[in-house]
């Protein structure tokens, strides 16, 4: 489990430069945009950087950047 | 030009979509509408190998066939209609080679369409230098299509990708993604039977997408809706189910063709660059840094091109009025359709130079980090993180600023943007401003090097960005959101900008603003000009009568008695009327006939105003003189109290009026090219109209 969270957490707890793998989503809108973009259970994702103001975060997911707001980060369950 | 074939490229965002059309079609490409929305249509033609012309349309960059934003749903729309003259005979989906899987979901779903289909597989080089290595023959035939490597930016692989252009089949050769019908068995059937469709993929789209399908009758659209319920169909959970089902199929279909290196997590140079771009601190210094450059350069670098353009159009006036005849139509011509034109072409530099920044910065990849760093900031008032670039180029000039607001997808953000960036201090207010604070506030120093006059200006900046900021929150509050708000982005590695790009970019912006905010200016120019330039009845006859006398032509130097007409016939025009008859009407703001005038003559452009003043105070209206509109101004007095005109109740009650007031018709006319709806500018008009009477009545009534 080296560099993986082991507790149960969604991807907007998640810290600056810590990983995770996305196991589902608490919003069925939102999941379908994050799917197509790539961002499926399964994934692998690794938050990149925080903006300055707290929100939005961007993360890396399939080998590539992708940012969202703290509110859609919260609908994403990790492993 | 007529086509032999009609091609449509399809793609991701940031996948080299448009470097592949400028290397398809050249400069021989037009930019159009999608009949019936706002959507920019950008065709161009191709030779082909064989001789054969096609005809390239560029299709808006999406992630899936399922829209998430207006331009987004075009795409299916084009690709499905098969009785308009748009549908394409063939699809060439360009893939990014360094994010196959992402790229490969849209491929899939067009794929399934049953539409021949062409793959580009683009950024090849930037694959290889990440380690990816990808069997380009075994992906070609286990997708049953060919499938051209390119590098579109190096215009490597073009020629290639013409000539399986040329070869391409008339029939859909390719293989099945998955099997679509076990998404919603009876439904699919159903509707396929009933509208004789025999694609299962085509028949669950129309499930999904009725509602903003154009070619479909209402009938049937209804038809559908009702087979939805009969069948219990969740559009929402049958997307889900496809696209988990789709990347089954492309992680089997990727297992043995696409090979990464397993590589460390080493620090791209992209990642470098966005921890100084995108930094607390830096980031925000960088950002400024760059606007406050940008500001500067609209500016500065407009003003020669500007200059020139306007010597341009003297000298043609010139000549019309020495090479025609004198008389009405000459006049109507040089002074209504000439000035007119002058008044649209005179903004070419400022859009050329304002959207050569935003292409730059987007091209880079920069604005997408703008937009993440002051995301929260807007948010709060209702915009978002890519209003921020509109707002500042509204300091230059509100027309590019509201052309640029197409890079925000989210259509009520938009709208608010589109209403409030007029109220930012634009570079026509600047003289309005400085002649006002010139005659009634004094030129003292406060403190070091600051001064009463450069605080009132900066004043009036300051409350401009107030003013939108405050409007945006009231708007957001009233606007119904059509679509949800994401922010679910990518961010694109950075990139050096392509520089025809660029050079495109502003081109086309600039072409699109003079033929379409053209026509509507010079209308609205030449109806000023009558309204200017004739009088009800034969009052103008009369003045030229009593100043042809010899009291009047022996006393008074020609050049003087010229002005003294002109003015004298100003008051009896129709505007000269008008003014009169509004009177009443702003005297509450302390605005007598004379200022009325102005305002009507400035309907048009608010710059107008001190040329307008300067006529009706009999001075020379060019801009060197302003000193003497100033002098002769600050001595006007009111003929029934005795006192002056312009005293500082006047003067800023005149500079809130400007403030607030939309007075310009190029941002109306634009207005209506950007939203297609009359409403949307004819509500600005009048929000601000209402805004300025009230602020300039408020402002009036506690200074005098």
């Amino acid at each position: 489990m080296s560099g993986y969270q082991i507790k149960k957490m969604r991807l907007s707890q998640l810290k600056v430069g810590s990983k995770g793998i996305v196991k589902e989503f608490t919003d069925l809108e939102m999941s379908i945009k994050l799917m197509e973009m790539g961002c499926l259970p399964g994934e692998e994702v690794k938050v990149e950087r925080i903006a300055p103001m707290g929100d939005p975060i961007a993360i890396n997911v399939a080998g590539y950047q992708l940012s969202l707001r703290m509110r859609e980060a919260s609908t994403i369950i990790l492993l | 030009m007529k086509a032999d074939i009609r091609v449509a490229l399809v793609g991701n965002p940031n996948t080299g979509k448009s470097t592949l059309f400028n290397a398809l079609t050249g400069l021989n490409q037009k930019i159009g509408n999608f009949p019936g929305v706002t959507v920019d249509k950008k065709t161009g033609y191709c030779s082909l190998p064989d001789g054969r012309q096609a005809e390239i349309v560029d299709l808006p960059g999406t992630y899936s066939l399922y829209p998430k934003s207006r331009d987004e749903s075009i795409v299916f729309s084009v690709l499905a209609d098969r009785k308009s003259t748009h549908t394409p005979d063939l699809v060439v989906v360009i893939l990014d080679a360094s994010n196959l899987k992402r790229n490969l979901l849209l491929y899939t779903q067009v794929a399934d369409l049953k539409i021949p289909v062409i793959v580009a597989l683009n950024m090849m080089d930037l694959a290889k230098s990440g380690g990816i290595t990808i069997d380009i023959d075994i992906f070609a035939k286990k997708l049953g299509v060919q499938v051209v490597p390119i590098a579109a930016r190096k215009l490597e692989g073009i020629d290639k990708l013409k000539e399986a252009i040329s070869y391409s089949s008339k029939l859909a050769l390719q293989e099945s993604s998955i099997d679509v019908s076990t998404i919603a068995p009876q439904l699919i059937a159903q509707i396929g039977e009933e509208m004789q469709i025999e694609n299962p993929y085509f028949a669950l789209q129309l499930a999904h997408q009725h509602e903003h399908l154009t070619f479909l009758s209402a009938p049937e659209s209804d038809r559908i809706e009702e087979l939805e319920l009969k069948h219990s169909f969740h559009s929402q959970k049958a997307q889900a189910t496809e696209t988990i089902a789709r990347y089954n199929y492309i992680n089997d279909l990727l297992y043995d063709t696409v090979h990464k290196a397993e590589s460390a997590d080493s620090e791209t140079l992209s990642n470098r660059i966005d921890k100084v771009l995108t930094h607390k601190v830096f980031g925000f210094i960088i950002f400024f840094g760059i606007l406050m450059f940008m500001f500067q350069a609209i500016f500065a670098w407009s003003a020669y091109p500007m200059s020139l353009i306007e010597d341009l159009f003297v000298w043609v006036e010139g000549l019309v009025h020495s090479y025609l005849p004198a008389g009405p139509l000459t006049n109507l011509l040089s002074d209504g359709v000439l000035a007119g034109l002058s008044g649209v072409m005179v903004f070419i530099p400022q859009i050329a130079i304002l959207f050569a920044f935003i292409s730059i910065l987007e091209d880079t990849g920069y604005m997408a980090r703008v937009t993440f760093m002051m995301d929260k900031l807007m948010r709060k008032v209702g915009l978002n993180g890519k209003s921020v670039v509109p707002l500042i180029g509204g300091f230059a000039c509100a027309v590019p600023s509201i052309m640029s607001t197409r890079t925000i997808e989210n259509w009520k953000d938009r709208m608010i943007t589109i209403m409030v960036t007029p109220l930012v201090t634009c570079s026509a207010r600047l003289p309005i401003y400085t002649l006002m604070i010139a005659l009634v506030v004094p030129n003292k120093n406060v403190w070091w090097i600051f001064n009463w006059q450069g605080l009132a200006l900066t004043a009036m900046y300051v409350l401009s960005l107030v003013s939108a900021v405050i409007v945006a929150f009231v708007m957001k509050l009233i606007l119904k959101g059509r679509e949800r708000g994401y922010f679910i982005m990518e961010l694109p590695v950075y990139r050096m900008p392509r520089w025809n790009n660029v050079l495109l970019t502003m081109y086309d912006r600039s072409k699109a603003f003079v033929v379409q905010a053209g026509k509507v200016i010079i209308a609205v120019s030449v109806i000023l000009w009558v309204l200017a330039s004739y009088g009800p009845g034969n009052r103008f006859e009369k003045i030229d009568q009593k100043f042809s006398k010899p009291e009047y032509t022996k006393t008074v130097p020609a050049a003087d008695l010229k002005r003294i007409v002109a003015s004298a016939k100003l008051e009896s025009s129709y505007a000269g009327v008008l003014g009169h008859a509004m009177e009443p009407a702003i005297r509450p703001l302390g605005f007598d006939w004379k200022i009325g005038i102005a305002l009507i003559t400035s309907f048009a452009a608010r710059e107008v105003f001190v040329g307008t003043m300067a006529t009706i105070y009999s001075v020379d209206g060019d801009a060197d003189k302003i000193e003497s509109v100033e002098q002769k101004m600050a001595g006007a007095k009111n003929p029934d109290t005795g006192k002056p005109v312009f005293t500082i109740a006047v003067a800023f009650s005149l500079m809130m009026f400007y403030a607030f007031a939309m007075q310009c018709a190029s941002t109306v006319a634009v207005v209506y090219r950007e939203t297609k709806d009359w409403r949307w500018p004819a509500a600005q008009f009048a929000y601000m109209t209402v805004l300025a009477y009230v602020i300039s009545l408020i402002t009036y009534q506690l200074l005098k």
